[in-house]
């Protein structure tokens, strides 16, 4: 697994598939799951547990290692609690068996290995370095929302590319991502003068990219929880009462 | 994996769910002071729409005055009015909103296709009902011309451009202060259009103006719709009391006005053109034209019988 791999496109829930009877749809949801995830735990572990970089990238391997050999997340109950709250608490009590056992267990010595950028993952955490006092549990949501908009960006990405219709994927980029972070946000003109292309022709590409975003952002969230009612929730949660 | 910052984040977060990206634009139907109409995809309902797009997301007054429009729009439900049916703000901090796309031809097409005067006439009386009707809601045009009138496919007449409306009795509402979408004098902004605005618009004393600013600009609309016709003393009248230089010597409402051209239409005396005795007996011979032409045949007739029998 690597980082551009593409989430799949079904919107079945990759919860309900971690503990189904079809082998090659658990390993897809596993790795749809690791994919999401991995970046908020590692965060957490780093902010929640003040564990140094070497040991948050150790046990963020260890807790999906073990939970995958154990099959944790099967026993989750839709009934109970949200996905993604479910998998926190899962990880806090992990860390704390971990102390307890500290010396027993070989760190990162199982079998399960995750190809994932931990040194990225560390070199964004130290450049912009949380509150101490920021609550972990929306530290934890916060980089979950992140994981799960990045993912859809590489998909969007890579359908451009696939497509050869880069142009509405470099417009997104540069006034949805890149324009976010610069002083100054490019104004359509300077985009449409950019790609020579009409004004109205930007505000149509951005458009359709966003509601490809949005759809896309909605088909990956209703993978990553348990249930209809906690997708509704999540959703609710995310964009506010208008979506639907 | 691409690292979504954290202002990324936020932005994503609002704009993706933003309605305005509901609206493909598809071409330029019309260029106001404020804004720009576009004919657009509703991609929700898939069904062609005009949105209205304010030029600039970077003025706050207006886009105070564009969100007004709307509101005065909104309110002003009427078969001659455009219905607003959403209004928003675009990714990029551009207010806009939506109304229903008119598909049909300028008041001016439509009326120089028309060959006689009660037709045009009784075309000019359907543009007074929306506008009659908004006086009723205390909201005045302020900017009506021909160019600001369509008409439908079906014959339906519809105001258009609310853009520079004023709410009457709301001393501070937004619609109501100059600004830059009007025609600029040395002494400040005058909202209108020349040629078709009332003397006390034109000389930007906005307080002043009233609904009886839009009935100057009816007589205006009114003589221009009727160029290439023999216009009888008695309509020529009606335009000119409605254009009255002095707002008090005008109809007292566009409903006054539509029914003088309702009188002339139907033969009786109009109450802005005091006629001579000769000019009543023309218009009551003309009236009753056919009882006239009867009588004056059977007249004929007897008077013929009578000849032959005496000869």
């Amino acid at each position: 697994m690597t980082d551009g791999d593409r989430f799949p496109a079904t919107q079945h829930s990759i919860v309900a598939a971690l503990g189904g009877d079809d082998p090659a749809a658990a390993e897809k949801a596993w790795d749809t799951l690791v994919r999401g995830y991995w970046r908020p735990v590692y965060v957490y572990l780093r902010h929640r547990w003040n564990l140094p970089h070497d040991d948050a990238q150790d046990l963020t391997q260890e807790f999906f290692g073990r939970a995958h050999a154990r099959g944790f997340f099967d026993r989750f109950d839709a009934g109970q609690a949200r996905f993604r709250t479910f998998l926190r608490v899962c990880l806090d009590r992990f860390v704390l068996k971990e102390r307890e056992a500290v010396g027993r267990l070989k760190r990162g010595g199982g079998s399960f290995h995750l190809s994932l950028d931990f040194v990225g993952a560390d070199r964004e955490y130290v450049a912009a370095l949380p509150d101490p006092a920021a609550d972990p549990e929306l530290l934890f949501r916060r980089e979950w929302v992140r994981a799960l908009f990045a993912a859809v960006v590489d998909a969007l990405r890579a359908r451009a590319e696939a497509a050869g219709k880069t142009v509405p994927f470099e417009l997104f980029r540069l006034y949805d991502l890149e324009g976010s972070d610069a002083p100054l946000r490019p104004t359509y003109e300077a985009l449409a003068h950019q790609f020579g292309i009409p004004v109205t022709q930007v505000t149509n590409h951005l458009s359709a990219m966003r509601r490809a975003f949005r759809r896309e952002v909605l088909a990956l969230l209703k993978a990553q929880t348990g249930s209809e009612d906690e997708y509704r929730s999540e959703m609710r949660e995310l964009f506010g009462e208008s979506v639907s | 994996m691409t690292r979504i910052s954290d202002a990324a984040l936020t932005h994503l977060q609002s704009v993706a769910f933003t309605d305005g990206d509901r609206y493909s634009l598809l071409e330029t139907i019309g260029e106001g002071g404020m804004g720009v109409v576009y004919r657009a995809l509703d991609a929700e309902l898939g069904r062609e729409v005009a949105v209205k797009v304010l030029r600039t997301a970077t003025d706050p007054g207006l886009a105070a005055r564009f969100r007004q429009e709307a509101r005065v729009l909104a309110r002003l439900e009427h078969p001659g009015i455009v219905p607003v049916h959403d209004a928003g703000v675009l990714s990029d901090g551009r207010a806009f909103y939506v109304m229903t796309l008119v598909r049909g031809q300028p008041l001016a097409t439509r009326a120089r296709a028309l060959a006689t005067l009660p037709e045009r006439l009784r075309l000019f009386q359907r543009i007074c009902e929306p506008v009659a009707f908004a006086h009723s809601q205390q909201v005045v045009h302020r900017d009506l011309k021909p160019a600001n009138v369509m008409v439908g496919l079906f014959g339906e007449v519809l105001v258009m451009d609310w853009g520079v409306a004023k709410v009457l009795g709301v001393a501070d509402h937004p619609s109501n202060a100059s600004d830059g979408s009007g025609v600029h004098t040395g002494h400040g902004t005058v909202l209108g259009t020349p040629g078709y605005m009332a003397p006390e618009q034109a000389a930007g004393t906005q307080a002043d103006v009233d609904h009886r600013a839009d009935q100057y600009s009816l007589g205006s609309v009114l003589n221009e719709m009727l160029e290439g016709l023999a216009i009888p003393p008695a309509v020529r009248a009606i335009a000119a009391r409605a254009m009255a230089p002095v707002p008090e010597l005008r109809y007292p409402d566009v409903t006054e006005m539509a029914s003088d051209i309702d009188r002339f239409l139907d033969g009786e005396p109009v109450e802005a053109y005091p006629e001579s005795a000769l000019e009543r007996l023309v218009r009551i011979a003309s009236r009753h034209r056919t009882a006239i032409i009867l009588v004056l045949a059977y007249l004929l007739m007897r008077l013929l019988l009578l000849l032959f029998r005496g000869l």
